[in-house]
């Protein structure tokens, strides 16, 4: 053991109850750590005073032997979590200084686990982005540099400030949320495990809403065991929210028994255009080759309309946030800018308060929704959206899991790819379908690039069945045996 | 594709206050992304249903019961102007 | 009843549709748990949800689709067992989501009908083309402040129950009709208290007008007219500047109109003249709305007896007028009160008792059938008494005004003062003999073929014994005294 902050979840659980350390201690070595590292720009707000008493708490329950969860655990919340009296920002200038008086079902579960929060971690605006650099409080930058190359990566987005702290060890774990690809995409390129769960597994109830249909919250941690205990610590149904399953939360952990043998891997060949990196690919086929050793059956399987599901992600996530972003508007919470008639201070709110991107997707939701297209964007894209989620319901009865890669490429340079929206909309083509059918989808890190960055493999499930997923990332993870750690921690 | 007038139609109902310099750059921003998206006429979706919920759930229903509500204080506490207790806002005219 | 408007071009014909706002009467609100009840202090009553916060997600109260259901089966109209909630999109002040969470391609309730009961007793029936539920926006003040509109939410996120008919009306009388038996109905389900004047039911009428057996024309809409009067004002002011516009070679434009009740007239809503869009897409925050045959049946089995089958009831019970009929099923307590009036009794006669002298006397006093101070027992035991020939009709007036000042029951009324008719018949011949003898000329008169005088000898007796003498038998007396 070197630091307390390498130390893994499930690591620092079990040395918390054997009492080999405090909350406290540790909750002050992560604090001295964002001290080191705030150049990365992971947090928003920081929470350090908070955090100790809530490490305090932790302590005293703790000693009486009542601990939760997530007892002690220092932990990073993307700032898309309205949490009580604190800050909460979506990375947007629209939000400035919004305290909300209520606390977000899933951070409040967290709480009531035990965990210790530190801050809230910085994303792209609204989570619209995968690069993290569409936040108003600056980008964050990726822990990893490449091999001899001094400049700044992105950390992946939307959940880039979340991804970045774990890598770098400034939170233990953290929470993310996924529209298209906002978690597994984020931890792929910092190198750490991060799991979308189904829709409908965690509460949406207290989440900064962009597309309602595609949101999901999941963990970013280091390991595939400290996702299934704090998956477990922030899922279960919500009468809050409508779209909540009403189903029991398994024992995440429990499932990861390593026992793969007989299970049916699939590799959807659409999964492999032409142009798909060779590094990509021969990861891909190496993470099919650990399976087969561990005792399980790999068999191809196709998604016929993966090659659309960019194009209907592109129709219906801006649909849904150009109605959900209306509630931005200057009257009761938030920035305002003042103008002579309503409209006016709506408008001049709106253009001060949302940047380029968010406005860019508010006006193509708005577009595809308005009479006379409707039917032609909104309602086609709906369509098809139905035709992927068949795709999947028909492969999954072949099959127990899909195997794919997580991102066609490493962590990229910061403003590589700003000026082209499309380009930038490419990072999420593996993950995007996964979103549209709503199922579970888990990013390992998997191995190193030429230029040594990490690459994720990612598996998805069928609805619900986050075990299976969990227990085929466990079986990658130990036979990876990723232990590359970033440059910076 | 979208015309100036057209970006200039969507910016005021989604109030955006876009520039006027702006309207023609955006509006070919947005005619890329609309062209790319327009692949998606190469699909047939004859008799497909529209994919309006993600989950096998139905819609759960509440029971009438009073749960929420008396904080006034707390609503308009984030409000940039606030007045006897209700929301400020520019004068309205009918 | 035809409405007919004589125009330089021939005749025109109006055309209405109605779309009445009904409040649900339900303890929460549509998609929260706070409370509905009018008239608190600013922003008490809201729920994060109500105020559009960020995060915050609608769950749907049982109650609302129950009374959706209920009142949908009122208008014997078609149950959609699966409706989807969507989203209506557009910028206000009273509007904090942004949208308005409503129903747009599948209501929660289909076509039905409702029929109109018109004054000369004849029914007409009009399409209801749908009905759904949706929520209400907040309240926007503009006179507290010189140069700032005021927002309050409490009435953010009520139910309300959006009922559109069929354009089916032709004259303001109609649609004045529509009106007040769309209420009823909605009293009688206990799904909406109708009260227009608080704007728990509020009221936009589309009004068009073409020669008859034209295609429709262009209609324009008047928004938020607040009672039943101005409903029928608005028409008749809005169809007659149709006429106008298009015999002086205009042309109507589809708008949004405002009724000022002050001038009786309309007037363009400028403010609301840009493009409206409304982008509806279906809410992906709620799954679609469903409920299987046995939820609408178990309702359906807790129906009061509607207005329709009521009045039909009691003319077929009661062997009353159509007319009457229907003013006593517009109102349940009226009918209920009524019925048991009737109850084993001549129904025309109670029914004339109640619609006339009852109604009569509680219009002068400013008072509702609730606060009546004679109780339909006291009424019925009224009746009574004329039937077994205690009371005459017009003793019994006078019996009926002293109960309605002092509540008593009539026999007692009766008994303190003495008010018993005279039905013997040697009281009454010597009442009759007294008169006759007192006015021997005009006795003479009538037997000298004045027999009209008759009526003036009743009057005299009637007098003379305080109009306590049974008419009949005195009536009867005094022709064989005077004619033999």
């Amino acid at each position: 053991m070197t630091t307390l902050t390498d130390l893994t979840l499930a690591q620092a659980r079990d040395g918390l109850r054997n009492k080999d350390f405090t909350a406290r201690e540790l909750t002050e070595s992560y604090i001295a750590a964002m001290d080191k590292h705030r150049d990365l720009n992971a947090y928003i707000t920081e929470t350090p005073e908070l955090a100790l008493a809530q490490a305090a708490e932790s302590d005293a329950r703790l000693a009486k032997g009542d601990a939760g969860a997530m007892e002690g655990l220092p932990i990073g919340m993307k700032d898309l979590f309205c949490t009580e009296g604190v800050l909460t920002t979506a990375g947007s200038h629209i939000l400035d200084g919004f305290k909300p008086p209520y606390e977000s079902t899933v951070s409040a579960r967290l709480k009531q686990a035990g965990a210790v929060l530190l801050g809230k971690t910085n994303l792209d605006e609204f989570a619209m982005g995968s690069s993290n650099e569409t936040s108003y409080y600056g980008a964050s930058k990726n822990p990893w540099k490449a091999t001899g190359d001094d400049r700044d990566l992105v950390p992946g987005g939307s959940s880039g400030g979340s991804a970045a702290a774990v890598a770098a060890r400034i939170a233990i774990a953290a929470t993310g949320t996924d529209t298209g690809g906002s978690i597994r995409q984020p931890a792929a390129y910092c190198g750490i495990t991060g799991i979308k769960p189904t829709y409908g597994r965690c509460s949406r109830w207290g989440i900064i809403a962009y597309a309602s249909s595609l949101d999901q919250a999941g963990p970013m941690t280091r390991d595939v065991r400290d996702a299934a205990i704090m998956l477990g610590a922030m899922s279960g149904y919500d009468p809050k929210d409508s779209t909540s399953a009403n189903l029991p939360v398994p024992d995440f952990e429990a499932a990861l028994t390593g026992n793969i043998k007989g299970l049916r891997i699939g590799l959807p060949k659409e999964y492999r255009p032409e142009g798909l990196s060779p590094e990509i690919a021969a990861l891909w086929d190496r993470g099919a080759q650990w399976l087969k050793d561990a005792g399980a059956e790999v068999v191809e399987i196709s998604l016929p309309h993966t090659k659309y599901a960019l194009a209907t992600y592109y129709v219906i996530a801006p649909a849904e946030c150009s109605s959900n972003l209306a509630r931005y508007d200057g009257v009761r919470f938030g920035l305002r800018v003042e103008g002579s008639s309503l409209d006016e201070m709506y408008m001049k709110t709106r253009a001060a308060g949302f940047g380029t991107e968010v406005q860019r997707r508010i006006m193509m939701g708005t577009y595809v929704l308005s009479a006379g297209y409707y039917d032609a964007y909104y309602l086609k894209a709906q369509k098809v959206r139905a035709l992927i989620a068949q795709d999947f319901r028909q492969a999954f009865e072949q099959v127990d899991v899909i195997l794919a890669p997580t991102a066609p490429t490493p962590a990229f340079g910061m403003g590589e790819n700003m000026a082209d929206p499309i380009t930038m909309y490419l990072n999420d083509v593996f993950t995007v379908p996964t979103s549209l059918a709503g199922l579970p989808g888990l990013s390992v890190p998997a191995g190193l690039s030429a230029t040594g960055l990490p690459l994720g493999l990612q598996l998805i499930g069928k609805p619900f069945d986050e075990e299976t997923v969990l227990r085929v990332g466990g079986v990658i993870e130990d036979a990876a045996g990723f232990t590359a750690k970033p440059t910076l921690a | 594709m979208l015309d100036k007038q057209t970006v200039r139609n969507i910016a005021f109902l989604a109030r955006i206050d876009v520039k006027e310099d702006d309207l023609e750059p955006l509006a070919n921003q947005l005619s890329g992304i609309i062209g790319w998206v327009e692949q998606l006429g190469e699909v047939n979706t004859d008799g497909v249903a529209p994919m309006t919920s993600v989950t096998n759930q139905v819609l759960r229903w509440r029971a009438d019961e009073l749960t929420d509500g008396g904080r006034a204080d707390q609503v308009v506490l984030n409000a940039p102007d606030k007045l006897d207790g209700c929301f400020a806002v520019p004068k309205m005219v009918e | 009843m035809s409405y007919i408007i004589k125009g330089n071009t021939g005749d025109w014909e109006v055309v209405i549709g109605l779309e009445v706002h009904a409040q649900v009467i339900s303890n929460s609100k549509l998609f929260s748990g706070a409370d509905t009840t009018f008239g608190a202090e600013p922003n008490s009553q809201v729920s994060f949800v109500d105020a559009g916060f960020p995060g915050m997600l609608p769950v749907i109260n049982a109650k609302c689709v129950e009374q959706a259901v209920r009142t949908g089966l009122g208008l014997k109209a078609k149950i959609n067992n699966r409706s989807v909630f969507a989203r209506k999109n557009y910028f206000y002040a009273d509007l904090p989501q942004g949208y308005q969470i409503s129903q747009y391609e599948l209501p929660i309730v289909g076509e039905g009908t409702l029929i109109l009961d018109m004054p000369d007793g004849s029914t007409r029936a009009v399409g209801i083309e749908r009905l759904h539920l949706e929520q209400d926006a907040g309240k926007s003040m503009h006179d507290q402040h010189p140069n700032k509109s005021l927002i309050d939410l409490n009435r953010s996120g009520v139910a309300l129950m959006e009922i559109v008919s069929k354009p089916d009306m032709r004259t303001p009388e109609e649609a004045g009709a529509y009106l007040r038996k769309l209420r009823a109905i909605l009293r009688y389900l206990g799904s909406c208290d109708g009260n227009m004047e608080e704007g728990s039911m509020r009221c936009d009428v589309n009004v068009s007008v073409r020669h008859p057996g034209e295609e429709f024309r262009t209609r324009c809409e008047i928004k938020n007219v607040n009672s039943v009067r101005f409903v029928m004002q608005a028409i008749e002011h809005e169809a007659a500047r149709h006429v106008e516009v298009y015999e002086s070679g205009g042309d109507i434009r589809q708008e949004t109109r405002l009724f000022d009740p002050s001038r009786g007239e309309t007037r363009s809503m400028r403010s609301k003249e840009q493009a409206h869009d409304y982008r509806y897409f279906p809410d992906p925050d709620l799954l679609p709305l469903e409920f299987d045959d046995a939820y609408v049946e178990a309702i359906r089995a807790t129906l009061p007896e509607l207005p329709d089958e009521k009045k039909e009831r009691f003319i077929s019970e009661y062997g009353i007028t159509a007319y009457d009929a229907t003013v006593l099923v517009m109102d349940q307590e009226n009918s209920a009160f009524f019925e048991t009036v009737a109850k084993g009794r001549d129904g025309k006669t109670a029914v004339a008792w109640v619609t006339t002298n009852l109604f009569g006397s509680l219009n002068k006093r400013g008072l509702s059938v609730s606060d009546s101070p004679v109780s339909a027992t006291q009424l019925g035991q009224l009746i009574d008494l004329v039937a077994d020939n205690t009371l005459s009709t017009r003793l019994a007036k006078d019996v009926f005004e002293i109960m309605m000042d002092e509540g008593k029951d009539p026999s007692v009324i009766v008994e303190e003062r003495g008010m018993k008719q005279v039905t013997d018949t040697s009281a009454i011949e010597a009442a009759c003999d007294q008169v006759i003898a007192a006015n021997a000329e005009k006795a003479d008169e009538v037997r000298n073929g004045k027999e009209k005088l008759v009526a003036w000898f009743v009057g005299q007796v009637m007098k003379a014994t305080q109009g306590k003498a049974n008419p009949a038998m005195l009536q009867e007396i005094l022709k064989k005294k005077l004619l033999g």
